[in-house]
């Protein structure tokens, strides 16, 4: 047996160092939920050290709505504020949908660090460090969509279904987005790097957005694009959303985005739980 | 609790990566309250052994048990019983170091108040209270690892695997390093650990494993492992290079050892059991009229032991590359 005398440095503070190990008393296990709150609250913390993060979802969501509804406005609908009665729950969709890939974006970064092992090898519920980063996610998507609301409302949007509609509108927008990004959480599992999977998701969702109902009207559009708008989830997500805010939404339409993030959810999120519990453990 | 024997136990345990395999058939035994140390190069299997230990990976056939638990079958009893610090710091670099010890602390079910209290009094103990309130990222290689052990003992575990706690950090980390690891120990805690250097596990553990191409092929204590090797390498370099037989002779006579000639004209390097008979070789030398310029006695490096055991130098990197993606 070699010897285990300590001979510390004195930079290591020998006896600080003794009393901070003889701490054996594990605590009591907390529950599934109060794990995931902790993550959640990791999750925040993240916004106070990255402020880069606030400025996605407050100043790139008021320059996009600034930009399209002066640039468009008179051209489009001979005024701006008539513009706004449209672009508004569009543009309001389209900001929440693209920060969905953030979600991704994060989840993948921590597995290809090693704190994903470390939370892996303690005694806590699995999926903890997941749900906990999809509850930061909501508040991304709230903030940002109330950015956008309020900025509207000032510049002189006035939806006709009053605040009940235009906080149904919301709250369908904020459900389909949750939904959404389960797909952007499973694809971050199998993807190698952060950058790739911002990528993916912006390859998907450039389209999905620009290509839908948000902009212009799409009876002035070829055939062929038309019959995309026309499917594109994101048209009748907007469809659905306009309608609330304005009070004469159609059941239907809101019924197809609830249906698409059922599926959504039936769909990815089980897909995106498997591959995290199996992930670095082949 | 049951009153498992070992800290340890594995038998047999087989891992491939498609075709290429990483563990062919591994024992261990680790006894509580030891320092333990897999030696062996980069791709030799180390940090695949102690990602299944740690109930991280899936392995193809034998068993492993920690106190007594299955890894697989039982993994959160042997999660609650064991920390791990991966080879990469594992801590959020966005967060502060107090941030960080507060999240694992509650994790492990800590209330607020206690989760700070524990935060201030590792952070104190780790030397980091200056650092404290700074993002990780601006922490240097030596304090973000020491900030990865503190994270793994906020409840101090009965079992802790470092994985190569050492690597890429300078001396002076390095001494803090073992330091805590020597307190973790003398507390009661058994450590696995991994490394590259021979030194290091020489300094810290009672026994050692030598590990390469998913075998080991040689398991004992330090003085024993050695004791294979030669107490030492001992390397001489002359003033004058046309003397090198003669000091050659010499020494293979006093030493009873065979001595290399190095590619250096004026260096020879020997392998040598007994470090007094080093001293009587130098003066056997200068009697001689044989001037040497310098010489050194040293570990056998890892290299050295590799050469020792297996009769051929270590190569390593076609398998390194694998295991890191794995």
């Amino acid at each position: 047996m070699t010897t285990i005398q300590p001979t510390l440095v004195r930079a290591v503070p020998n006896e600080a160092l003794h009393r901070a190990l003889s701490d054996r008393k594990r605590p009591t296990r907390p529950s599934s939920w109060q794990v995931s709150l902790i993550f959640f609250w990791r999750a925040l913390l993240k916004f106070k050290h990255v402020p880069m993060q606030i400025f996605d979802v407050t100043m790139f969501p008021i320059m996009m709505t600034v930009m399209f509804t002066y640039l468009f406005g008179g051209a489009l609908a001979g005024s701006t504020s008539k513009y706004l009665y449209t672009l508004l729950p569009g543009i309001l969709a389209q900001t929440v949908v693209f920060i969905t890939m953030y979600t991704g974006v994060a989840v993948n970064t921590d597995v290809a660090k090693g704190i994903f092992d470390r939370f892996r090898s303690m005694p806590i519920w699995k999926p903890a460090p997941l749900v906990g980063a999809l509850m930061g996610d909501t508040v991304r998507y709230t903030t940002a969509a109330t950015v956008v609301t309020v900025l509207g409302l000032i510049l002189g949007f006035r939806p006709d279904g009053g605040l009940f509609g235009v906080l149904a509108g919301l709250a369908l927008l904020l459900f389909f987005a949750f939904s959404l990004s389960w797909i952007w959480t499973a694809l971050s599992l199998v993807m190698q790097t952060p950058e790739s999977v911002m990528m993916t998701s912006s390859m998907i969702l450039f389209p999905l957005t620009f290509v839908s109902n948000i902009l212009v009207d799409p009876e002035t559009m070829p055939r062929g694009v038309r019959a995309f708008v026309n499917i594109n989830p994101i048209t009748h997500l907007v469809t659905a959303v306009r309608g609330l805010m304005h009070g004469n939404a159609e059941t239907g339409d809101v019924l197809v985005v609830i249906a698409v993030a059922l599926a959504l959810n039936a769909i990815f999120a089980p897909l995106t739980m498997r591959l995290y519990n199996n992930k670095n453990a082949r | 609790m049951t009153k498992a024997e070992y800290a340890i136990e594995v038998m047999d345990l087989r891992k491939s990566y498609g075709d290429n395999e990483v563990l062919k058939g591994i024992h261990l035994r680790v006894e509580r309250g030891q320092v333990f140390a897999l030696l062996g190069p980069n791709g030799a299997g180390k940090t695949t052994a102690i990602r299944i230990l740690a109930t991280l990976l899936r392995f193809d056939s034998g068993t492993a048990r920690v106190f007594g638990h299955d890894v697989v079958a039982e993994a959160e009893l042997v999660r609650s019983r064991i920390s791990l610090t991966g080879q990469f710091a594992a801590v959020d670099e966005e967060l502060t170091g107090r941030e960080n010890l507060i999240m694992i602390a509650r994790l492990l079910g800590h209330s607020r108040p206690a989760a700070r209290n524990r935060a201030s009094e590792l952070l104190a103990a780790f030397d980091l209270s200056d650092a404290a309130d700074r993002q990780v990222k601006t922490f240097s290689g030596g304090m973000r690892r020491r900030l990865d052990i503190a994270a793994s003992i906020v409840v101090t575990p009965d079992l802790i695997f470092l994985d190569e706690p050492t690597t890429g950090l300078d001396p002076r980390s390095r001494n803090q390093v073992w330091d805590i690891v020597r307190a973790l120990v003398a507390d009661g805690t058994t450590v696995l650990l991994t490394t590259q250097y021979l030194e290091e596990a020489d300094q810290l553990a009672d026994r050692i494993a030598v590990i390469d191409h998913g075998k080991i092929i040689a398991e004992g204590t330090s003085r024993e492992l050695k004791a294979s090797v030669g107490d030492g390498s001992l390397h001489i370099r002359l003033r004058d290079p046309k003397r090198r037989h003669e000091a050659e002779r010499l020494l293979a006579q006093t030493l009873d050892v065979s001595v290399h000639l190095e590619s250096d004209p004026t260096a020879l390097s020997a392998q040598v059991s007994d470090a007094q008979a080093v001293g009587q070789t130098l003066i056997k030398l200068a009697h001689a009229g044989i001037e040497v310029s310098d010489f050194s006695l040293g570990q056998p490096s890892l290299d050295e032991v590799f050469l020792a055991l297996t009769g051929q130098p270590l190569e390593d990197e076609s398998i390194a590359a694998k295991e890191h993606v794995a």
